[in-house]
């Protein structure tokens, strides 16, 4: 299916971009008139995607984390968060809940959770040491008023 | 984001307005970390009243910190009134360790000991 409307967004890994990037893909969303209920649910999952990238990608390391946002006709999104750190060795036990790999230990291990609790479908595409690839896609409601 | 802090008796509570994500969660965690020390705190209550959006790095900054407040004897409560932030909690099973509120001053008066 051919998108009707396409974004791509880069910035640095820095912790204070990720309301940036939450707010920007809401606010590229927002043409398909969504619910309140249904933009939260995708900036959540954006802010989990970022966050991952961010702390796992590259850690204490700098890099660029990309979003490509892309809107269909049939009021389904795309949202695809980009990194090119250190990739993902199990992509079956980082999906676990509360599996966290990180040393921090305020790291709840809940990212990938609450991305399939919020968006209808979540891939991750991960190649270790080339970086990894989430896409979250999500069916928006149609209003007829 | 505005991070407010107040001392009952032997309870801090964390009033956090704005959205709570990793980046914050990191300044939170901080600011509770230079309060704490000598002032004789058992427990944390976190008002979330005026929290428009939080995700999970919320939940694990919550987590942490009940970890901290156990190991002394201490408790941890929640003020939550915003529908998205009572799912993520309760999809965390964070309510089977901590209670959660709807009104601050009950929280206080429930959690602060002489």
């Amino acid at each position: 299916m051919k998108p009707e409307n396409k974004m791509t967004l880069s910035f640095l890994s820095k912790s204070s971009n990720e309301a940036f990037a939450r707010a920007a893909v809401a606010a590229f969303v927002a043409q398909l008139d969504p619910t309140l209920e249904e933009i939260n649910d995708i900036k959540t999952a954006v802010s989990e995607a970022v966050t991952n990238a961010i702390v796992h990608g590259y850690g204490s390391s700098d890099g660029i984390v990309t979003i490509i946002g892309l809107l269909f006709d049939d009021h389904s999104i795309k949202v695809s968060i980009s990194d090119t750190g250190k990739g993902i060795k199990d992509i079956e036990k980082a999906r676990q809940p509360l599996y966290s790999d990180s040393e921090d230990i305020d790291r709840a291990g809940m990212g990938f959770t609450v991305m399939e609790a919020f968006m209808d479908t979540v891939n991750i595409i991960s190649d270790v040491g080339e970086g990894t690839t989430v896409e979250l896609i999500k069916t928006l409601q149609k209003h007829y008023n | 984001m505005e991070i407010e802090l107040n001392i009952h008796r032997n309870t801090l509570v964390i009033r956090l307005s704005g959205e709570l994500d990793h980046h914050v969660a990191k300044q939170v965690r901080l600011m509770i970390e230079r309060t704490l020390p000598g002032r004789n705190i058992k427990n944390l209550i976190f008002d979330f009243s005026d929290l428009t959006f939080m995700d999970s790095s919320g939940i694990g900054m919550i987590i942490g910190r009940y970890k901290l407040m156990k190991s002394i004897g201490g408790n941890v409560a929640l003020v939550c009134k915003n529908l998205q932030l009572k799912r993520l909690v309760e999809m965390s099973g964070l309510t089977k360790l901590i209670t959660m509120y709807t009104d601050v001053n009950h929280a206080i008066s429930e959690v602060t000991t002489a």
